[in-house]
């Protein structure tokens, strides 16, 4: 715990502060807490609407105002953060981990399978990301979980291009002979041996794929292909509120500025990661 | 020239993986493209003899070559809700997507490439500071976050933008060009601040470097050096990302023309998405993809010319 506190001091010895990490665990903390606060807790519903009190500015009843159908813009904030957040963490966990098993397979064995399965990522690597979900939300079709899938597919080249780097790059190496012949099976070398010695970079690469996942999902529901009404993610609210710019600018704003937020706070908070070592 | 071949057969090859794909994945999903294009008029007669027609019993392979070909020919199928030829109706479509794009691809350049070089010049200047900042924020807001702010700010408080005032390339190409200015803008700026901060360090990161120091002592000045060697190397990474960028700006205009209300293919393709209408979904995104190989292509055939050093390598 004391250790983990120093990381937030000045630096005795260079006298800097990692305020990157510092900036990372406000922004991201704001944004948990209100997810957090949300699944027990939300001022009102967020589906519940009110015609006496349409599209109205800040105050102590709403503290964020409310939209064109008299909604509690707070409550809707809490909502479609938590559902941004969840599909951008299920994206992850399906893109990352086929990835990796993909990326792992092809990397240790080599042959055919890898030039095939090479091919294939090359050719979706060169597709731009937002694309490649277009096409995958165009197969599975409009929603949620249709959403997190699509995505979560549409992130599994780049894992497996790295996972696989890290495995060529291992897979000749002293310990892994070592455990070869130990006799040990191909798998355990892979999943046991060499996996765990992937972890760093994955990791950084985790991190940088939850905030591409977080603007994709957000992008995507913007269309108007992700979570679907009456329930709202960030990005499906912005493109309702975009409608009242005029009206009530207050509106659109605040909730870009709350995507903004999720974003800047965790490629703050990877970057300070990156910089522990530094300070 | 071996390289050049090279580079072309590997988009050839990359292109027809891609056809393949993009052809098998809406090959297999559920749903009879006939039973669709009737809806609710589709009779068990009508069905069989519009298949046989449509040539739906081949052989998958079969019928992947004569879409690959007549695709390539131009033909790209009929739309099943307007029932009438894809290509006429992304034809019209495309040369705005496009414009936009290079527009927004310009825009990047144009900021870029001097204020890169600018505060690389005056590494941990004022401006360095500030511009640094800057940049990390410009690449946290989403592109269609910043249209919107965009919008806000000169549609609402300076009231010199119209939304929604899109006049077609056919009409008045000068005012078509205004009106895409600003959404060019907002597709460009978080590119253009990956660019800075790319250009930024590789000039940096040049300017350590060995040769650096001969062509100093040469009695060279900063800016000799710098315009005469260091930039030549220094552009080679951001050639390389410059070129992805504008693949990506291809594909990040469909957002973008969705918040300026720019009719671009960005429409057509979402209403499709949203009605499984797939011929005219399959052609758009082959489209694209062709687009965005042929960019690729280009980025490496100049890659090459600014560094020789490639085919050595390879």
């Amino acid at each position: 715990m004391k250790r983990f506190l120093a990381l937030f001091r000045k630096n005795k010895a260079t006298g800097k502060r990692n305020s990157y990490l510092i900036l990372g665990c406000i922004f991201t903390g704001v944004i948990l807490l209100m997810v957090l606060i949300g699944i027990f807790y939300m001022p009102y519903s967020p589906t519940k609407m009110d015609a006496s009190s349409k599209l109205q500015g800040f105050s102590f009843r709403h503290w964020m105002g409310t939209d064109h159908m008299g909604r509690d813009v707070l409550s809707r904030v809490m909502y479609g953060s938590r559902v941004t957040l969840a599909i951008a963490a299920s994206t992850i966990v399906i893109g990352a981990g086929l990835g990796t098993i993909i990326g792992a397979l092809t990397g240790y064995f080599g042959g055919i399978f890898d030039e095939i399965s090479m091919r294939i990522i090359d050719a979706m690597l060169a597709f731009p990301s937002i694309l490649l979900s277009l096409v995958f939300v165009s197969l599975f079709g409009t929603g949620t979980y249709q959403v997190a899938v699509a995505l979560g597919i549409s992130f599994v080249p780049s894992f497996a291009r790295i996972v696989r780097g890290e495995f060529l790059r291992s897979k000749n190496m002293d310990y892994v002979e070592v455990a070869r012949l130990q006799g040990v099976s191909d798998l355990r070398i892979i999943f046991v041996h060499i996996l765990p010695n992937t972890v760093g970079v994955l990791m950084s690469s985790i991190m940088i794929g939850f905030n591409n996942a977080v603007l994709a999902e957000a992008g995507l529901s913007f269309l108007g292909i992700g979570a679907q009404p009456p329930y709202a993610s960030l990005g499906n609210m912005l493109s309702d509120a975009q409608s009242y710019l005029f009206n009530r600018p207050s509106y659109v704003i605040s909730i870009g500025v709350v995507i903004v937020i999720m974003v800047l706070g965790f490629s703050f908070l990877s970057e300070g990661i990156k910089r522990i070592s530094n300070y | 020239m071996r390289y050049i071949l090279k580079k072309v057969l590997s988009m050839v090859l990359t292109l027809f993986v891609v056809s393949l794909c993009v052809f098998l994945a809406f090959s297999l999903i559920p749903g009879d493209p006939v039973t669709r294009m009737f809806g609710t008029e589709a009779t068990p007669e009508l069905i069989a003899q519009y298949r046989e027609k449509m040539g739906l019993n081949d052989p998958l392979l079969v019928r992947y070559f004569r879409w690959f070909t007549s695709f390539i020919q131009g033909d790209m199928g009929t739309s099943y809700d307007y029932k009438i030829p894809v290509a006429g109706m992304i034809a019209e479509k495309i040369p705005i997507t496009l414009t936009l794009a290079i527009m927004s691809f310009v825009i990047m350049v144009l900021i870029s490439i001097p204020l890169g070089i600018y505060i690389a010049k005056h590494e941990n200047g004022i401006m360095d500071h500030i511009i640094s900042i800057l940049n990390q924020i410009i690449m946290s807001i989403p592109p269609f976050f910043s249209g919107i702010l965009i919008t806000f700010f000169f549609g609402v408080i300076l009231r010199v933008f119209k939304p929604g005032g899109f006049v077609s390339y056919t009409k008045d190409f000068g005012a078509f060009i205004k009106y895409l200015i600003l959404p060019a803008v907002a597709i460009a700026l978080p590119k253009a601040a990956m660019a800075t901060k790319l250009l930024r360090g590789s000039v940096i990161e040049e300017a350590g470097k060995d040769y650096t120091r001969t062509a100093y002592s040469r009695g060279n000045t900063t800016n000799a050096v710098l315009y005469l060697h260091v930039l030549k190397n220094a552009m080679i990474p951001v050639v390389t990302f410059m070129g992805m960028a504008l693949a990506d700006m291809v594909a990040g205009s469909i957002v973008i023309e969705q918040v300026f209300g720019i009719p671009g293919i960005s429409r057509i393709l979402l209403t499709s998405i949203n009605n499984r209408d797939y011929p005219v979904v399959e052609a758009i995104i082959m489209g694209i993809a062709i687009m965005v190989l042929v960019i690729n292509l280009l980025v490496d055939i100049i890659y090459r010319i600014i560094d020789p050093r490639i085919e050595v390598e390879e």
